[in-house]
């Protein structure tokens, strides 16, 4: 099995453990259903290609050439912007490499106490002061942290994604801390060149009195309100510094005097966070090489240097943390936090006085993933 | 123990690893990227607490200088915007700059600083920026007792 690795270099989005689909060796990154994306791409670019294959050279002749000039233009920008929010990474969150997840088990085991068995331990979270303000932080059972603020977890994607917004069927990947100035231009871009074909056909509606242009007029009709809808809830969520999915839970909504501790208090310098903040990393590294066989546990100062084969071992035997599909989901905490301790802190001894763990099940583990990810 | 390790090699081949250390992050001023500097007690044996607050109060600096909203910001913003963000094709974000900076400086202070007293900082971009993960080594016939006492003394931590 580890003459497989060896031979291929594997890069590290092949091992990324959500539900996400990767293109062009791990360069462009999407959600697994994208059937509504591709109607998005054909709504558009069919939109478009009548409206330039119509309307255009009458226009540019009996108007201005300007006006194909600037449809096409503002096309390319729409196009850019939507395979830019679509193929990025949205923020994710690695989830918790075996150590961390132990260790913040240890933590939450210290911070609950004992708790007598069959007792329902209390629920995992962590209060912290944002801007004199409490936010609670939930722990995800499937990534094993502590969620960041804003951050959550797409049930459809798998992952947490820091400042969470929504996922969006139509762009086919979620909206997060990345992609958010990608997804507002694109529906800003969207909403102007909407608006500005509807009102060109309109024009050569009355111009030439054809009704050739009926379909593009429904099309632009129906899209405009949504599209321009959507922009403008999105523009209000930005000079408040909310995200969708705060908006959805009403976690800012005045309620126990709780305010979005995240927001300046001040339109312009909210706008100006959102749309002329730092541009920020991906922190998943997908295209990273991975190290054989010793999962970069410990290799990131200087990651040319091989692995000995000490390390190998503190790292294998917490590898029961990780397969993430078999743990329990909030409903029963009790079971999962019990095991999951025991387990952890057995593993963790048998780490500590370096037993050789049995190495098959991460090894199936690992198979079934590149197994998974090849398809 | 201390000047035992020269490099951070050597450190991986003659110690082995019986414990590692975790720093939070700090949310106190909201979602920017701020570690907290409380000085973890498996430490206290290993390091000086100015030498730790000192790094981590860099490696703090840095990351207000990569997420600080200004001139730099604004220009680089729009400069992406009116060029469809295709400019950062060949051009590296202002961010990578800085992260670039603070994997050197995460280098240069393994060598001279923690890589002589057995521990060993890991690029908290390598762990998503949720944690300063730092590696406590031991030399390798004195494994057993010490791991044992700093193992408790981590699920003792609050």
């Amino acid at each position: 099995m580890s003459a497989v690795m060896i031979t291929r270099k594997v890069r590290k989005w092949e091992k990324l453990p959500g539900k996400n689909t990767f293109c062009c060796d791990g360069r462009v990154m999407m959600a697994r259903q994208k059937g509504v994306f591709y109607l998005t791409l054909f709504l558009i670019v069919g939109t478009c290609a009548l409206f330039f294959a119509f309307e255009c050279p009458y226009l540019a002749i009996h108007l201005s050439p300007t006006v194909p000039v600037f449809a096409a233009v503002l096309f390319l920008f729409v196009m850019a912007m939507l395979l830019r929010t679509s193929f990025s990474d949205p923020g994710v969150l690695p989830r918790a490499l075996p150590e961390e997840a132990s260790f913040i088990e240890m933590e939450i085991e210290a911070a609950n106490g004992n708790v007598p068995a069959g007792q329902r331990p209390p629920p995992r979270i962590r209060n912290v002061q944002i801007n004199s303000q409490i936010v609670k932080l939930k722990y995800c059972y499937t990534c094993k942290i502590f969620r960041p603020p804003r951050a959550s977890h797409c049930s459809i994607c798998d992952n947490c994604v820091d400042r969470f917004d929504h996922h969006c069927p139509w762009v086919g990947n979620c909206v997060g801390k990345r992609n958010y100035r990608f997804f507002y231009l694109f529906t800003l871009s969207l909403s102007l060149l909407t608006i500005y074909i509807f009102t060109f056909d309109i024009v050569h509606v009355v111009m030439r009195s054809v009704d050739a242009t009926v379909l593009e007029v429904l099309v632009c009709f129906f899209t405009l309100w949504s599209v321009v809808g959507l922009t403008g809830f999105h523009t209000y969520l930005i000079s408040l510094n909310q995200t969708t999915n705060e908006d959805i839970k009403g976690s800012w909504s005045g309620k126990n005097r709780v305010q979005n501790p995240y927001s300046h208090k001040n339109i312009m310098k909210n706008c100006s966070e959102i749309l002329c903040g730092p541009t920020f990393p991906s922190v998943l590294d997908r295209r990273g090489v991975m190290q054989d066989d010793s999962p970069s546990l410990e290799t990131s100062a200087i990651p040319s240097s091989t692995s000995d084969s000490t390390v190998p071992q503190t790292t294998k035997p917490t590898a029961p943390l990780i397969p993430n599909e078999h743990t329990p989901d909030d409903a029963k905490p009790s079971i999962a936090t019990s095991t999951e301790i025991s387990t952890s802190l057995t593993e963790d001894e048998s780490a500590l006085h370096k037993v050789p763990p049995l190495a098959s099940p991460e090894t199936d583990a690992e198979a079934s993933i590149a197994k998974g990810a090849t398809h | 123990m201390d000047g035992e390790f020269h490099n951070l090699q050597e450190l991986r081949h003659s110690a082995s690893l019986v414990n590692k250390v975790f720093i939070q992050r700090d949310y106190s001023e909201g979602t920017t990227c701020k570690f907290q500097t409380k000085f973890p007690s498996e430490l206290e044996s290993r390091v000086e607490r100015t030498l730790f607050e000192d790094t981590v109060k860099t490696l703090n600096n840095f990351y207000a200088e990569a997420e600080k909203i200004g001139a730099h910001s604004y220009l680089e913003a729009c400069v992406a915007c009116a060029t469809a963000y295709l400019i950062f094709l060949c051009m590296e974000t202002r961010y990578e700059k800085v992260l670039r900076k603070i994997a050197k400086y995460i280098q240069e202070q393994n060598e001279k600083v923690y890589a002589p007293r057995g521990l060993l900082i890991t690029d908290p971009i390598d762990r998503g920026m949720r944690v300063i993960e730092i590696s406590i080594y031991e030399d390798r016939g004195s494994s057993g007792s010490c791991s044992a006492s700093s193992s408790t003394s981590g699920s003792t931590a609050p």
